[in-house]
């Protein structure tokens, strides 16, 4: 009898402990690592635009020197992010019909619409406006092919005047505020897919979004610090420290405000101990044991808060050499961090049955459409797409109109230079 | 007035434009969910679904287990071999209380092998150990709030009028949104058409007036299926309200399921 109910076990639940619905038992999750990316993109796009916006529109000067960087970054990072939403789809040629008919009360519809309007409407305006003096300036001084981008790239719009300038100025200042509010609603929303699925007592939660939006905005000025630090190194240049503390101190108060609102999810959770808690709670002690208490808590979260904390205190006393190496950790660690994050959300919502009677195992395979190999690649693409926006857009070579972009109460801006 | 150009006729112009840019995807879209339910639902031509309102219901109390309904539904809906059922049977095993313990019932244990098609092991508690066993079928419990309805990003699967709740094979983008908000389970993605798929309530015969597969070979009655439209001399499930106390499974999530059930405990969910 034992072998019996062994060999059917193994046969038909291979990797379930207790009752999982039949339709339950496939050997991976239906979302998988795709899934997992996809939102640590999207949230990486949205915090990297805060992190722009606090040039354009709060007038922290400081942060001149990573205002270009931060919106290519969000911009590298917006144009990948569709990818493996759509790599997972059972047919992705449907893809266009999510935006051709849209089913207006699913979250996911609205994806479409978030999408274009962000890309279209704030990032790629923004960022024209912001470098249209500059490319008519290239397309002059520039030979060859990259010349001819430029030219392109002006869309025949070559008025270089003062006025022109200022008049880009004021809308890209207007743009910058609009985009505010919808980066918020970009990410805001990607939270809202989970936080409104109520069959999922791990997902359904009044809270998700806003705990998506404040780790989009940590990870984005992470990714922000760790690409200028990086660019600077590779260019072999000195970064700019006070830049760096500056980014340092938002960084610290983003995650100040992510980690406690995440904090508050977990002690409603555990307080209210609502149905499924005692399967959230077996998940939090041993199916996320790693990604959830060390990856996400414990090197996401509080040694970052420890570190970038202390630099707030006893920032002075700090060398500069040591105080590079604690910003770059805690950068490190926090995209490491989210992205154990979404992967707690995503994956950990898929590893108990919705009878709230069994937990399931999951080992992602290496090659497949859902492995770590695809994982990597797109992981690394926006990282490809922004090295070469950096090489055409922020380029050392090339003159820049030496960016102010509050110029009304800046010094005026300098004229391009002219071969 | 002379000028053809006045402010009046610029704003009505454009109104207009705009008017019919708002109403084309209206328009397309109410003309796509009658064509989706007469092309894509395997209905015959004839077939007028606002004058029936189909509605299954399951009296537990008569349900043996011997998984035949599972079985039927998989043949007849060539659903894929594997973990993908339209229809299962669950076995409940409720324990007695450890003697001592101060509890008036045990553990409760839940098994459901290969849908209940190849029957279940013996129980793997002793005999007399077992306060309650009985078997639930479970299927798509036809929610009036759908949850996979609202969240499909596309408008693939639908509130048919009849009751049905259907998928648009050829419409469905495969983003399984909707088997993730399914509380009930009752969804997959099919490995080989790479859509979502669940119970029809077997549209291909119930629209030709035949009854649904599993329905037809249960041979004790445990699953009543009848037109709410068209009541019948003595309806079976007139009959089945009339003689039972019936419940919805996981009531608090405000699905609203027209799944009823009869003869179940409250560890069933």
């Amino acid at each position: 009898m034992t072998n019996d109910m062994i060999n059917i076990v193994v046969e038909v639940m291979p990797h379930f402990e207790g009752y999982a619905y039949p339709n339950e038992a496939t050997q991976q999750p239906l979302w998988g690592v795709l899934i997992v990316l996809y939102p640590y993109i999207t949230g990486l796009v949205a915090g990297a635009f805060i992190m722009a916006s606090l040039v354009r529109v709060f007038n922290v000067k400081a942060l001149e020197p990573v205002y270009r960087l931060s919106l290519l970054t969000a911009f590298a990072f917006l144009l990948c992010a569709p990818l493996p939403l759509l790599f997972h789809l059972g047919h992705p040629e449907r893809c266009f019909e999510v935006m051709m008919t849209p089913h207006l009360t699913s979250p996911m519809a609205i994806f479409g619409f978030v999408y274009a309007w962000y890309l279209m409407a704030v990032l790629l305006l923004e960022l024209w406006f912001d470098y249209r003096r500059d490319f008519v300036a290239w397309s002059e001084s520039t030979p060859g092919f990259q010349g001819m981008l430029y030219r392109l790239f002006t869309v025949g719009v070559t008025d270089d005047s003062e006025a022109a300038g200022q008049l880009d100025h004021k809308i890209g200042h207007i743009l910058s505020v609009v985009g505010i509010p919808s980066a918020f609603l970009l990410h805001g929303y990607v939270g809202f897919i989970f936080g409104s699925v109520k069959a999922n007592p791990w997902w359904g939660n009044v809270l998700m979004p806003i705990i998506f939006i404040m780790s989009a905005m940590v990870s984005g000025i992470a990714l922000c610090v760790f690409n200028y630090m990086v660019l600077s190194w590779i260019r072999r240049k000195t970064v700019d420290m006070k830049c760096l503390d500056v980014m340092g101190m938002y960084l610290f108060y983003a995650l100040v405000v992510d980690a406690a609102i995440e904090a508050l999810d977990w002690i409603h959770r555990i307080y209210s101990a609502e149905e499924g808690f005692q399967v959230m709670q077996y998940m939090a002690q041993e199916k996320l044991f790693y990604t959830l208490n060390l990856g996400q808590v414990a090197c996401g979260t509080l040694v970052p808060l420890v570190l970038l904390g202390l630099l707030q205190l006893i920032r002075r006393r700090v060398p500069e050499l040591q105080r590079r190496r604690m910003y770059f950790s805690s950068a490190m660690l926090i995209l490491i961090g989210v992205l154990a994050m979404r992967w707690n959300v995503v994956i950990g919502g898929q590893l108990f049955s919705k009878s709230l009677r069994g937990v399931m195992g999951y080992k992602m395979e290496f090659a497949g459409l859902e492995g770590w190999l695809m994982g990597a690649v797109l992981l690394c693409l926006p990282f490809i797409t922004l090295t070469v926006m950096v090489k055409l857009f922020l380029s050392e070579r090339l003159p820049t109109s030496g960016h102010i972009p509050h110029r009304e109460d800046g010094p005026p801006a300098l004229s391009p230079a002219k071969p | 007035m002379k000028n053809p150009l006045s402010r009046r006729s610029v704003i009505g112009r454009i109104s207009a434009v705009v008017a019919g840019v708002l109403a084309a995807p209206a328009a397309k879209a109410a003309k796509a969910v009658t064509q989706k339910l007469l092309v894509s639902a395997d209905a015959p031509k004839d077939y007028d679904p606002t004058k029936h309102k189909w509605l299954m219901a399951i009296d537990a109390n008569r349900c043996i287990g011997c998984g035949l309904c599972a079985e039927a539904c998989k043949k007849e809906n060539r659903v894929p071999e594997g973990p993908y059922f339209r229809t299962w049977v669950e076995r409940y095993i409720i324990t007695k209380p450890k003697p001592g313990s101060g509890a008036a019932r045990g553990e409760t244990l839940v098994d459901c092998p290969n849908g209940g098609i190849n029957g279940y092991p013996e129980a793997p508690v002793l005999k007399e150990e077992i306060q309650h066993s009985f078997f639930v079928p479970k299927l798509c419990n036809l929610c009036q709030h759908s949850p996979c309805v609202q969240v499909c990003p596309v408008g693939a699967t639908f509130d048919a009028p009849d009751g049905a709740v259907l998928i648009d094979p050829k419409y469905c983008i495969g983003c399984g949104f909707c088997i993730q908000a399914c509380p009930y389970g009752c969804r997959f993605l099919s490995p080989v058409t790479k859509t979502a798929e669940k119970c029809t309530l077997c549209y291909h015969r119930i629209t030709r007036g035949l009854k649904p597969a599993c329905v037809e070979v249960c041979p004790t009655q445990a699953r009543i299926f009848g037109d709410l439209k068209n009541p019948k001399p003595d309806d079976p499930l007139e009959r089945f309200y009339r003689d039972n106390l019936v419940v919805t499974l996981k009531p608090h999530l405000g699905t609203e399921p027209r799944l009823l059930y009869a003869g179940i405990d409250k560890e069933v969910r």
